[in-house]
């Protein structure tokens, strides 16, 4: 606002920055990062983007015959994820909402497990074999798990680790106050968290406009006290960058930071949503030219660190990727009836063990999503 | 041994736990230097310090998701929030992810903290202040709800919920947080978590009760004894998972039965337990299982509470209606 009156002065004052290196043509400007001028790193990222691209399509394709519950698409979301899972160490502890399949994927998570999960299954959730054993399940109720980073930044901060909680959420969710309790009070510890917001600018049918009369999400940062700043999202290089740096300013004591990607979300909400409903071809047709692949493929191939022989291997690979874990979920053996019973409690109360033998020598129902 | 309040056995259940376990750590709005709008942590913030007694924002939900975090990283969040209608904000934390966390992961991550919180009426307070949520919770699945009625229990049930793996809702007697003085002994015992406590052996008739109303139920037990009635009282304690086992043989032996909640009537954990009855304990009765519970109203503000609130009056009406049906041989 102006200055009010003569007697006010000024006693805060806040500026968002946005940081692209690659415009959606495949142009850079400005001067890249360390990391990008390493044409291995360049082409493992871009390499991490079509392979969650296959298995997003794949995953959807199960859905449409029958073989997969309702699946939530990350199409054209790629690049936050891939940059998000390059710029977290292992041991930093990862809450995600869903979608983000590409960070889970690059630390360790099964695309088997992923599919497991959305086809109805919560061993997909049990994490097997994954580097990140601590990062926590797909959340699927909005903005409820964004402020369990507060107690378990806490909780490392009071066991003096030097970890990075990550706490990721859509647009959608800023709208909610578990999402603005947290925000408000992570600054009050000076804890290690990084807030992603992942503005892919629709929240099923609700623009993100519909969401805050703010400008940016980022801002909603300085109200908690933090840092907030935006990142084109569909810039691998930049979602990078900016999130390395938030992640290393937590680790190094400097407190959190809220990060707003801005992407967009190609495809449906869901598998169970028809976005043809609520937003124009035109609109849509629009935002793929902003696609994270088409731009860095562009780039990675004028620089010659990509060529078409590269391109066929990664889409043939990502694709056998994708076709493996499709292959090994609808084998998977279905879970005992009995199971329900096994992780309500970690050992189950007597009064509820009739329930399980009932359940056990009923035995299995059958039945599938 | 030491004679104590309510208030003061849940104090020295969390200060006997801190000093035992360093991986406790006690949350909530004002519990520091204030020691708790209750006095529940008088003492600690300046024993433990204040990382480990931290005084949170004012945000229910926030201190629920706190310690939801906190409990899976390997620490033992003991939350307090100040009234029970407070624990509303903290429900949808509760069952979404408390309960949920290990399900989910399949044992994977777990959630083993207590959210304790005064519960029930009688102390005059403001509105929201006084409101009975153990059937809320009860109906949880993955939950403990707990509901101490004397000191001693509230020593040993809390002892337990703190060390207990999974998640528990540890909901204490407001009004009779300083009532009484009885002997509690500080030595680190927890008591179980899935058993009722029969506190008064009788053969005429079974009161059983939980929580604050346990009051009134013992007053009710001492009227009798003057008619020359024994009842048996049976304190449920945990109602969740509830000790059938023990009101069953209860039941049994006394063929009579009046349950005595203040939760509303409609669909309350006495309306569980007496189903419980009908469903496996009928042979054994001789008159209907009544229910003594709150009205179906919203719980009133200060001024007529004690409409609401069961006293002892409405439990012996119930108690002759039994006896008119089922006259004593």
């Amino acid at each position: 606002m102006d200055k009010p009156n003569a007697a006010a002065t000024r006693v805060a004052q806040f500026e968002i920055f946005h940081t692209q290196f690659l415009d959606p043509s495949g142009r850079v400007k400005g001067e890249l990062p360390a990391f990008a001028k390493d044409r291995e790193q360049l082409r493992s990222m871009y390499r991490w983007m079509v392979v969650t691209r296959a298995f997003d399509k794949k995953a959807v394709a199960l859905q449409r015959t029958g073989q997969l519950g309702t699946y939530a698409a990350c199409l054209g979301q790629e690049a936050i994820g891939v940059a998000l899972g390059l710029a977290m160490k292992r041991e930093d502890l990862f809450i995600p909402a869903y979608r983000e399949y590409a960070c889970q994927f690059i630390r360790g998570v099964k695309m088997r497990d992923i599919l497991l999960y959305w086809g109805g299954d919560e061993r997909g959730m049990l994490f097997e074999g994954s580097g990140s054993p601590h990062d926590f399940p797909l959340s699927v109720p909005i903005a409820t798990h964004i402020p369990h980073s507060i107690g378990v930044a806490y909780a490392m901060k009071l066991k003096k680790e030097k970890r990075v909680v990550v706490a990721s959420c859509g647009d959608g969710a800023t709208s909610k106050g578990d999402f603005y309790e947290a925000v408000s009070c992570a600054k009050v510890w000076d804890l290690p968290i990084v807030f992603l917001v992942n503005n892919n600018r629709w929240a099923i049918s609700m623009p993100s406009a519909r969401q805050t009369g703010a400008q940016t999400f980022a801002q909603k940062a300085f109200a908690g006290g933090m840092p907030g700043e935006q990142v084109d999202g569909n810039d691998v290089i930049a979602s990078r960058f900016v999130l390395e740096r938030a992640i290393e300013r937590a680790r190094s004591g400097g407190g959190p930071t809220l990060v707003e990607a801005l992407t967009y979300r190609l495809h449906d909400h869901t598998t169970a949503d028809d976005a043809r409903r609520y937003r124009s071809e035109d609109e849509v047709k629009a935002a793929w030219d902003n696609c994270p692949i088409k731009r860095m493929k562009a780039w990675l191939t004028a620089q010659k660190h990509w060529s078409d022989t590269d391109e066929q291997k990664a889409v043939e690979e990502g694709t056998a990727n994708a076709e493996a874990a499709a292959q090994e979920f609808v084998k998977f053996p279905a879970e005992a009836p009995e199971a329900i019973f096994d992780y309500l409690y970690a050992k189950l109360p007597k009064a509820y063990e009739w329930q399980r033998d009932e359940v056990q020598a009923a035995g299995p129902k059958g039945g599938h999503h | 041994m030491a004679n104590l309040t309510i208030i003061e056995a849940i104090n020295l259940a969390m200060n006997s736990e801190m000093a035992r376990d360093p991986s406790v750590v006690i949350l909530g709005e004002d519990i520091g230097k204030n020691g708790g709008v209750f006095r529940a942590t008088l003492g600690l913030q300046e024993k433990y310090g204040t990382d480990r007694v931290v005084d949170t924002p004012l945000a229910e939900t926030l201190v629920a998701a706190m310690a939801i975090g906190m409990s899976t990283q390997g620490l033992k969040p003991v939350a307090e929030i100040q009234f029970s209608g407070f624990l509303y904000p903290c429900v949808d934390q509760v069952v979404n992810h408390a309960t949920r966390l290990r399900n989910r992961t399949r044992g994977r991550i777990t959630c083993p903290m207590v959210i304790r919180a005064p519960n029930w009426g009688g102390i005059h307070a403001p509105e929201h202040h006084s409101e009975p949520l153990e059937t809320t919770f009860a109906q949880m699945p993955g939950l403990r709800v707990v509901c101490p009625s004397n000191p001693a229990r509230a020593y040993g049930l809390l002892l337990a919920a703190i060390r207990d793996p999974d998640p528990v809702i540890f909901l204490e007697p407001t009004r009779c947080y300083r009532l009484f003085k009885s002997p509690v002994e500080d030595n680190g015992e927890a008591l179980p978590l899935d058993t009722a406590f029969v506190e008064r052996e009788g053969t005429d008739i079974t009161l059983i009760s939980w929580g604050a109303m346990m009051h009134e139920t013992r007053l009710a037990a001492d009227a009798l004894a003057e008619q020359n009635i024994s009842a048996e009282v049976v304190d449920v304690a945990t109602l969740k998972p509830l000790d059938l086992d023990t009101i069953l043989a209860s039941v049994a032996k006394t063929g009579r039965c009046v349950i005595i909640s203040e939760a509303p009537r409609a669909g309350s954990w006495a309306s569980e337990i007496a189903a419980n009855i009908a469903e496996h304990g009928l042979l054994s009765l001789f008159a209907p299982i009544m229910r003594v519970a709150g009205y179906d109203t919203i719980m009133p503000l200060a001024r007529q509470e004690r409409v609401y609130i069961p006293d002892v009056e409405r439990i012996l009406k119930e108690v002759r209606k039994v006896f008119e049906i089922a006259p004593k041989s």
